[in-house]
């Protein structure tokens, strides 16, 4: 029997379209747009002007905090407008426009880096490396990698666990890159190791990636610290905490942190990156980004550089087809929809779905039939029905009690709902009524 | 683009299911029992059923149309269902008129005066039986004999259901082994050849659309199953203690509404605990009540007035019996 987290849980169709279309290179766009608040936490400080010359992997914009992170030029070109666009939340963000110097070949070139096993950094060095090269969770939290890795607070961690589940229906960038770069993933799972001072650690792949948990396992034969788990296939086991059950069976408290309970997680996207930082001092600059839908010509994975407009990669897979209705930044369970394709490629856009007519407007919602659905597949044990109805009744205090916060907001319980009922909508909204709540009693 | 985008939040998929395939489930379930009863008591299983079913429905579209002035819910299935759920608790020979006013009641009364689908406290059908039993107890103990009036309509010979028997012998003093020569087999209850209600004929019947359910996951074991094995170890005791004055557990659960209530009655989603700590100690309330009415009270059979008990006490098993929290008790092993 495979390992999975032991409460509720959804078997959406997986609709893994390009499981085996390998990472293409998206060419150089001619424009970028890169926001400054890219990641979780305080958004960057913009450190170039207007027709700035920027090369490429040059910090353009620095770190505005302990939680925050350093954004650098994803090209070699000049700042032509420091500027307001629609990110993917939907509202108007500060960010950097930069044209691309055609003529400059450092924006054309190749990168390619051989695998280099040897970790010559010592501990501290490593940290600095994944704070300065703007190292954040590609998962799509994009939470700042080095705050996870900030281990002062005595908190005895004994075991790292890699997220390579990717549980998210049509997504498929983590998986080609397991794929393709097992042997660097496993070089940067040792980096940090050796930076943490731990000695176990287990990757977590859920059991529709045969392929991947096969050459992940080969790849870790010469470290035997490492181990590869097969996962039962089940959303939502990406999000952290349903990770850490399944594989450790140890639960995070509720407001806790993984640490808590001695444990760091990290993406194999952002383990990936990290190997980069570390062994060729490359900034994050780039992605992979699955760019996919049931009707795309030609669905694949792709190395996107940050800032590049979501319109070159649709214009790369054949355009949007006929009958678009909703296009989506991430997978379909927790995606943002995107008004329009001009909002760029982030540090957190792991998908770019999109989906027609027939799946893109909701039903009209009906009266709750009691059905215990949304309570049966709540992985944190909470009652969506009952959370809807405080919040839309604005009973927030008692929502508050009935633990709305610990909402992880994965979206199974809109998806059972056969009533269609809008729960996360009204979950969201309460935890945001709740959370301001919070803040101004303190 | 000639459509605009649409701007929704996440997730952007659904299960696509609905409230009524989930109602459309049920009335596939109910298939088996169905033939089994037209088989048994002929034309009039089905003339009681269709008298059920489209009063049912035609009440819930008067009275939210002309009393209520609401949309019309008749399409969503859960008046057909309550339609057969009502009739499969009824006599098969019960005049038509007072089919229909126990369709008024189930609808009228225990289902939209509490605001509709989803609202109700207690299971519409078997508040309209009840009601029915309360006021004509007579026309409502009287069943007609199986197989033999297949097919006729007139007034046929009627006979008493199982545990009426037992109910009625122990009273005059008869011992359970006298008794067990006069009541049908344990085969004979099995497959349905036994007077009773319409629908709690066959139990082989129930339990093939109860399976079903489970299944196709439109209700969970937990409740079905608790009852089951709850009246199986209450009467079991009371057995083992005195087998000539108790009825063996195998012949409680066969006979009477059991399989029927446990699979069908007491699962309706609106009027079950919503946790499965819950259903289970809602399961064990009805089948103790069941139990108790049928042993020591008037009624030979009580399971529809335990289910309605504990529909009343489902609020209040949610409030206490909560899923608990992710992270809220940490038994995990930190080091």
């Amino acid at each position: 029997m495979l390992k999975t987290f032991p409460k509720g849980g959804i078997h959406p169709e997986e609709n893994k379209i390009t499981s085996s279309k390998a990472i293409k290179r998206m060419p150089v766009p001619k424009v970028v747009y890169v926001p400054i608040a890219q990641h979780i936490g305080i958004p960057a400080e913009i450190i170039v002007d207007r027709k700035d010359k920027v090369e490429i992997g040059q910090v353009i914009a620095k770190s505005g905090g302990f939680v925050s992170s350093n954004i650098h030029s994803p090209v070699a070109g000049t700042v032509t407008k420091l500027d307001m666009i629609v990110d993917t939340s939907g509202y108007k963000k500060q960010c950097i426009v930069i044209r691309t110097d055609q003529k400059n070949e450092s924006n054309f070139e190749i990168p390619d880096f051989p695998l280099k096993k040897e970790i010559s950094m010592d501990q501290k060095n490593i940290l600095q490396q994944i704070t300065d090269c703007g190292i954040v969770g590609l998962g799509g939290a994009t939470f700042p990698s080095h705050v996870k890795l900030d281990l002062k607070n005595d908190n005895h961690v004994d075991c790292l666990i890699i997220n390579g589940v990717e549980c998210e229906p049509y997504l498929t960038a983590d998986h080609r890159l397991m794929l393709e770069k097992a042997d660097e993933i496993i070089v940067g799972i040792q980096i940090l190791m050796h930076a943490l001072h731990i000695n176990e650690a287990i990757i977590g792949i859920e059991n529709n990636k045969k392929d991947a948990i096969k050459v992940l396992k080969q790849a870790a034969k010469s470290d035997k610290r490492i181990k590869v788990a097969a996962l039962q296939v089940k959303y939502p086991q990406g999000s952290e905490k349903q990770l850490i059950t399944a594989i450790v069976q140890r639960e995070v408290p509720i407001g806790g942190l993984p640490m808590d309970v001695g444990v760091i997680v990290h993406n194999v996207g952002t383990i990936f990156a990290i190997y980069q930082a570390v062994q060729y001092d490359q900034p994050l600059i780039e992605r992979v980004v699955t760019v996919t839908g049931k009707k795309i010509e030609n669905a694949s994975n792709f190395w996107v550089r940050i800032g590049t407009p979501i319109k070159d990669l649709v214009e790369e897979v054949g355009g949007l087809p006929e009958g678009t209705r909703k296009i989506v930044n991430g997978g379909p369970m927790m995606g943002k929809a995107i008004k329009n394709t001009d909002v760029p490629v982030t540090k957190g856009t792991s998908g770019i779905l999109v989906i027609s007519e027939d799946e893109a407007s909701r039903q009209d919602p009906k009266n709750c039939i009691r059905c215990g659905q949304c309570v049966f597949v709540c992985p944190m044990g909470l009652e969506p029905h009952l959370l809807m109805n405080l919040s839309e009744k604005g009973m927030y205090e008692k929502a508050a009690y009935e633990d709305i916060m610990t909402c992880i907001e994965c979206g199974s319980c809109s998806y059972v709902c056969p009533s269609h009922r809008p729960l996360l909508d009204y979950i969201r909204f309460g935890k945001s009524i709740v959370k301001k709540i919070n803040t101004t009693k303190n | 683009m000639a459509d605009p985008i649409i701007i929704s939040a996440s997730p952007h998929i659904h299960a696509a299911r609905t409230s009524e395939k989930v109602m459309y489930d049920v009335l596939y379930a109910l298939i088996p029992a169905f033939l089994v009863s037209i088989y048994v008591f002929g034309i009039r299983a089905l003339v009681l059923t269709s008298v059920a079913v489209i009063s049912c429905i035609v009440f819930e579209y008067l009275i939210q149309k002309y009393l209520l002035k609401t949309e019309s819910t008749i399409t969503d299935g859960s008046a057909l269902i309550t339609g057969i759920l009502l009739a499969f608790n009824l006599p098969s020979n019960l005049p038509i008129w007072m089919i229909i006013v126990g369709a008024l009641i189930a609808i009228g009364v225990a289902k939209l005066s509490f605001g509709g689908l989803g609202y109700n406290i207690f299971n519409p059908a078997l508040v309209g039986r009840v009601f029915l039993l309360v006021c004509f107890p007579v026309q409502m103990t009287s069943w007609p004999t199986a197989v033999e009036n297949n097919w006729s309509l007139v007034d046929a010979v009627t006979g008493e259901t199982t545990l009426g028997i037992i109910k009625e012998g122990l009273m005059y003093g008869e011992t359970m082994s006298t008794i067990s020569e006069k009541i049908p087999s344990t085969m004979e209850l099995l497959l349905g050849i036994t007077s009773g209600s319409v629908g709690e004929m066959s139990a082989l019947a129930l339990l093939l659309g109860g399976i079903f359910l489970i299944v196709r996951k439109v209700i969970t074991w937990h409740i079905p199953a608790t009852i089951i094995v709850t009246m199986a170890v209450v009467t079991g005791v009371f057995w083992l203690v005195n087998p000539e004055q108790y009825a063996n557990p195998l012949i409680h659960i066969l006979s009477g509404g059991a399989i029927l209530g446990a699979f069908y009655m007491a699962t309706d989603l609106v009027t079950s605990p919503m946790t499965k700590k819950g259903m289970v100690i809602f399961a064990i309330g009805i089948a103790i009540i069941t139990v108790v009415i049928r042993l020591f009270g008037a009624y030979p059979e009580g399971i529809s007035f335990a289910i309605l008990i504990m529909n009343a006490f489902v609020p209040l098993i949610n409030k206490y019996f909560k899923p608990r929290r992710f992270g809220n008790q940490i038994k995990s092993k930190i080091v």
